[in-house]
């Protein structure tokens, strides 16, 4: 069993914009191409020409059907990852130790060289967040690319996850959510960002900011048109008048 | 705590190299890292003006689409019988030979017997130049089976439409309307763009049957019925005519709603603008209450202007449209069955149109001059945008149903001004600047033009002297007089049935014709692979390029490999569909950032070869020797009019932009750039661009065009009404009769809507099936990409709720979908967010066993389907003896959109129907797992 640090220095995580999310999977497979060059194992892919293609992913985009009471049904996306929970069942379930939450910034990490591939960590999360990579026998996770964020190789306005400078929509950001008053903080402020899943008390660090009223639920403030008249001759004498003035 | 040590600074790349994606037509700039020599890591261009550091699923897994085991690897001829995929491998110099074998004699003999086709092709202004040298008048590009309708209403009405001509003003828009969007086109930067609106809260409305995508982030999605968004459009127009919420002082200085038209049923002009004599377009000035020319200094053109000549009243256009429009057939109530819109949605819509153009205007202070000489300080801004592409143009109301969009934003005084839709440099453009289409054939020389263009009445047609078709798709003939891009969908079948007359070699790029780009399938698989009573094929030669093994490769005779986007040159040219945006001008290029490790070779650079050997007028030197080395060459050195070529940057000493001689050093000056050169448009020039002398001054400057020609827009399109005067018997060039009352009806000079229903037997086939491109897939393109096919790797019917109670579905059923051509039994899932009368799927997923070196158990052929098998280029027989194209009757754009079937339930089934036998793969199958490293 593994312990959880009793406090972290920063609280980095992700906000994710469901009102925006177009479920492009720019983030997906952005995330992939990252993180099969960069920390650990490749992201391998079984079958990639084949039947049944099943690779492993640290992001994923899943869509729902939502039907309101009244009106049109309603898509959402719903992109997904490790959400870098502060009580992380994963981190204590792991028998040696190599799922770990970071002091400085409570990123849940895998420690690869000590990973046995158990997968007790995966049946721990209550997200689905982890997958074992099926080539190298080890449990794959969002590293919130700890491997950019503070990289001195990158120019500083690229030190931020791979899947929120791709994406197009504008709809991930990244920063200190233990931080009140950085950008992130306001933002889940200002749209009643949410935690999901909350009663599994995880205290997930990353938030979701909720889908804006849409359709019937919007007031519409502006008032019907009143017609100028109601037969074509009327039309060109209101035209006549109007051009008058212009 | 014990925590390991991490390397928080790993190296991440050795160099960082810059260039174009290509993995959809949207062409971002991208970082492409290597290690080793190798493709490491591919990122967004933050530098770029299209997509500013964003970058797609597409392009984001770009490394597996240049390392894909479907990568053709040398040359090869054909040598089983065509479409059994057995090829041998020979060098280039034999497969120039067979290429020189079969092209000379066309040449010297009949230059029309060669079509040249190009399918996704970004080089149009290229591959026609070496068309135009070969003499053929049948070249064209994929835009006829694309989106012509919205390409051609956009000129045709008002200079340009969307993507590359224009965008919204995503800055400062308040309400942004999309129409039928395709979930790419333009890709990055309708998301970057939907993403800004939303983060001001401005409202989004998305119009489309299927809410998935941008319709699913919209704040209010209206599902309409397909093929009558035309109908909802000219409600809205219907209802702000009647409320009089019109910009009236827009439409009287910039279109030609006040021009006169002819009023004289006796005339042979009846319907035409009136002109001055120095040929000017005639208004009333208001002041004067006198004729007067539309650009004379101090006019104040009459929207209510009249001219009484010898008993007969000529009225402005704005009258006509008045009148038009304000009939009850267009009012919601009227229209609301049919589009599935609700009349008080309707209402409240036009309501809230005109509430955000006029009551929220916004101003940008500037000041700028006007065409008449007139100065003003400030842009007006009507801050309500539009987007619109293929869902709507793919009818065959489409450019009409494009026509009227257009028209609704100009009567809200939006286009061009802050907050509304703005134009991209080179564009605005008017009709009149287009070139005219060319067909004049001499053996052994040059076409007499280029190929495409837009026809401004009969006498523009591409007819020969016995008024036969002189193309082989038939374009710009009266069965389609306004086809600018040409009719790629009709070659195989007009070439296979020998209409308008046999060719001998068909000759196409990137176009998967055997498959997903072809109407009709399986009847085209037929026609490519047909005999005659001699033994020999129907279509003697085919000579195909493409980079992958597409379903395609199968059915040359001789296949030319190309590279993939990260092994070539190419250059996005201002010649061609640009990349600027609003408040810029930009080209770009692609280099080759790693050399093919193949035998194969870019097929613009094959094209200079061929062209040499062939001796093409613009290939060769004077003394006969090879013009061009490859595609580099031609991109620096290439001048189409004087200082003006390819590339607008870095001409000259480098430092001349726009115009200016070669500069040899030109392509190393764009490497060096990040692979683009870009110049932002003047502030006093960034707005009211057609009428803007700023605007027009600097476009001169920067090339775009010789002299400045502000113009009008079009709300009324002139040249269809000549179209309609030749219907009605007037003039020496007469449609056959047969097309006199369609070509009346049709080719109104107003946007009008009309119904496709009976014409794809709806009373039988009620449901309308649809297919829309997945953001993370492109075409065909996607499949053998090992990352993006895990996300699309097989594409159910989606079935509204409706159908699926009425038929019992349950989750892992299947249906057999019927239409007047044929049927397909597929998959379904179930989807609420969906008209309740449309089906639809993914474009393109489905795959022919044996292609993109996938395994023949792939999800792609086993479950994947083509909704293609049950469109056919030609209508169903209606009982006139006759049978009609499934294509607009204005543009010839193809109509996939009016495909109408009927769904029931089948049993369940291991394969997706029609069952397509493998083709043999000449690059085998790829790897079973991918553990993909640079260093590993």
């Amino acid at each position: 069993m593994t312990n959880l640090p009793t406090h972290t220095d920063k609280k980095l995580g992700l906000v994710i914009d469901l009102d925006t999310c177009v479920g492009c999977h720019a983030c997906v497979v952005s995330c992939k191409g990252w993180n099969t060059e960069n920390y650990g194992a490749p992201l391998s892919d079984q079958n990639a020409y084949g039947k049944d293609p099943s690779g492993t992913f640290l992001n994923r985009v899943h869509s729902y059907e939502v039907q309101p009471e009244t009106g049109a049904a309603q898509t959402i996306h719903f992109p997904k990852s490790c959400l870098h929970c502060e009580d992380a069942p994963c981190v204590t379930v792991c028998p040696t130790g190599a799922s770990y939450k970071r002091v400085e910034d409570g990123i849940v990490l895998v420690n690869e060289s000590d990973c046995i591939g158990c997968g007790l960590c995966a049946w721990a999360c209550p997200y689905g967040a982890r997958e074992l990579d099926q080539a190298e026998g080890v449990m794959k996770k969002c590293t919130l690319c700890v491997d950019r964020i503070y990289n001195e190789n990158l120019p500083e306005e690229d030190r931020q996850p791979a899947c929120v400078r791709t994406c197009p929509a504008g709809a991930r950001h990244f920063g200190d959510l233990g931080d009140e008053n950085s950008d992130v903080s306001i933002l889940v402020k200002e749209r009643g960002g949410f935690d999901l899943m909350p009663e599994q008390g995880t205290k997930p660090v990353n938030k979701y900011l909720p889908p804006r009223p849409k359709d019937e639920q919007i007031d519409i403030l502006a008032p019907l048109l009143e017609p100028i008249a109601a037969e074509p001759t009327g039309f060109l004498g209101w035209l006549d008048k109007t051009l008058e003035k212009l | 705590m014990n925590q390991p040590v991490i390397d928080l600074s790993p190296k991440v790349s050795d160099e960082v190299r810059k260039t174009t994606c290509y993995m959809c037509a949207c062409r971002c700039g991208i970082n492409v890292h290597m290690k080793e020599g190798k493709v490491a890591y591919i990122e967004g261009n933050k530098d770029h003006p299209v997509n500013q550091g964003v970058l797609c699923a597409k392009g984001s897994a770009g490394i597996m689409q240049h390392n894909a085991p479907s990568r053709l690897k040398a040359p090869m001829k054909r040598v089983g019988p065509r479409g059994s995929g057995e090829f041998e491998e020979i060098t280039w110099e034999e497969a120039y030979d067979i290429a020189v074998g079969i092209l000379e004699p066309v040449r010297r003999d009949n230059p029309e017997k060669l079509a040249f086709f190009t399918g996704r092709d970004q080089s149009q202004s290229f591959t026609s130049l070496w068309a135009q040298g070969f003499g053929t008048p049948n070249y064209a590009a994929h835009g006829g089976f694309c989106s012509v309708n919205m390409a051609a209403a956009g000129i045709y009405t008002m200079g340009g439409a969307f993507w590359e001509f224009g965008q919204p003003d995503w800055d400062r828009t308040k309400m942004v309307m999309i129409f039928g969007v395709a979930e790419d086109h333009d890709s990055n930067p309708i998301k970057m763009g939907l993403g800004k609106v939303k983060a001001r809260g401005a409202k989004v409305y998305g119009v489309n049957p299927i809410r998935s995508g941008y319709n699913a982030v919209a704040d209010e999605w209206v599902g309409i019925t397909p093929g009558t968004d035309g109908l909802f459009i000219l409600s809205l127009v219907h209802e702000l005519f009647k409320a009089g919420k019109l910009d009236l002082d827009y439409l009287a200085q910039w279109t030609n709603a006040p021009v006169l038209v002819n009023g004289d049923e006796k005339s042979e002009e009846f319907g035409l603008l009136i002109r001055d004599k120095a040929g000017k377009l005639m208004v009333i000035d208001r002041t004067t209450g006198k004729p007067a020319a539309f650009d004379q200094k101090g006019v104040k053109p009459d929207l209510a202007g009249s001219l009484r000549v010898k008993g007969v009243s000529h009225r402005s256009a704005f009258q006509h449209m008045a009148e038009k429009y304000l009939d009850p057939q267009y009012a919601p109530e009227a229209v609301a069955a049919k589009t599935g819109i609700t009349a008080e949605r309707i209402k409240r819509i036009a309501a809230e149109l005109a509430d955000v153009a006029f009551n929220q205007a916004i101003e940008v202070k500037q000041t700028w001059t006007d065409f008449r000489g007139e100065t003003h300080d400030t842009f007006i801004g009507r801050p309500v945008s539009f987007h619109a592409m293929r869902g709507i143009s793919a009818h065959a109301n489409g450019f009409q149903t494009c026509r009227a969009l257009h028209m609704l934003q100009i009567i809200l005084g939006t286009v061009e001004t802050p907050g509304g839709m703005r134009f991209k440099p080179p564009y605005p453009k008017p009709p009149e600047a287009h070139p005219k289409p060319h067909c004049k054939v001499t053996p052994g020389q040059a076409l007499d033009g280029p190929h495409l263009g837009f026809t401004h009445g009969p006498d523009d047609l591409a007819l020969k002297e016995d008024g036969s078709p002189a193309r082989i798709d038939k374009a710009f003939t009266w069965e389609n007089p306004m086809s600018s891009h040409g009719m790629m969908h009709m070659v195989i079948s007009n070439a296979h049935a020998g209409v308008p007359y046999k060719i001998d070699t068909l000759f196409m790029y990137m176009a998967n014709m055997s498959w997903n780009s072809s109407m009709n399938t399986r009847g085209v698989i037929d026609m490519l692979t047909d005999k005659d009573e001699n033994g020999d094929y129907v279509i003697p030669n085919i000579i195909y390029s493409d980079a992958y093994s597409s379903e395609m490769v199968s059915y040359a005779d001789l296949i030319l490999p190309d590279t993939t986007y990260l092994e070539r040159h190419d250059c996005i040219s201002l010649l061609d569909r640009p990349i600027c945006e609003a408040d810029a001008v930009a080209d770009a290029i692609r280099w080759p950032v790693v050399e093919p490790d193949r035998d194969v070779k870019g097929f613009q650079s094959a094209l200079c070869d061929l062209g040499a050997r062939l001796g093409l007028p613009g290939f060769v030197n004077e003394d006969g020797s090879q013009k061009y080395k490859d595609y580099a060459d031609y991109i620096t050195n290439h001048i189409r009019r004087p200082g003006v070529g390819p590339l607008a940057g870095f001409r000259g000493n480098g430092d001349e932009h726009g115009r200016g001689e070669a500069n040899p050093a030109q392509l190393d000056r764009y490497i060096d750039n990040g692979g683009f050169w870009m110049e932002h448009v003047p502030e006093d020039a960034a707005f009211f661009k057609p009428w803007n002398m700023n605007y027009q001054d600097w476009a001169v400057k920067k090339s775009f065009f010789d002299k400045p020609m502000p113009y009008l827009f079009n709300l009324y399109v002139e040249p269809m009404r000549r179209f309609q005067l030749a219907a009605e018997g007037h003039g020496t060039r007469q449609p056959p009769d047969h097309l006199r009352a369609r070509i009346k009806a049709t080719m109104d000079p107003l946007p009008i809507w009309y119904s496709n229903e009976d014409e794809n037997k709806a009373d039988e086939y009620p449901v309308t099936a649809l297919t829309q491109r997945p953001m993370a897939m492109y075409h065909s393109w996607g499949s053998q990409n090992a990352w993006l096919r895990q996300i699309h790797g097989h594409n159910p019917l989606y079935v509204p709720t409706k159908i699926w109670e009425e038929n019992n579905f349950q989750e892992g059923d299947w249906a057999r979908v019927t239409s007047p051509h044929g049927e397909i039994t597929v998959p379904v899932a179930h989807q609420a967010a969906l008209n309740e009368n449309t089906i639809w799927t993914w474009n393109a997923i489905g795959k022919r066993k044996g292609a993109w070196a996938l395994e023949e158990d792939a999800p792609e052929t086993t479950k994947g389907f083509l909704l293609n098998h049950l469109i056919h280029e030609l209508l169903p027989p209606k009982g006139d003896g006759l049978r009609w194209a499934n294509s607009d009757p204005i543009t010839g754009q193809a109509a996939w959109f009016d495909l109408k079937v009927r769904v029931e339930k089948a049993p369940p089934q291991d394969q997706s129907k029609p069952n397509i036998p493998a083709q043999k793969s000449p690059v085998g199958t790829g790897p079973q797992n991918l553990t993909w490293k640079t260093d590993k």
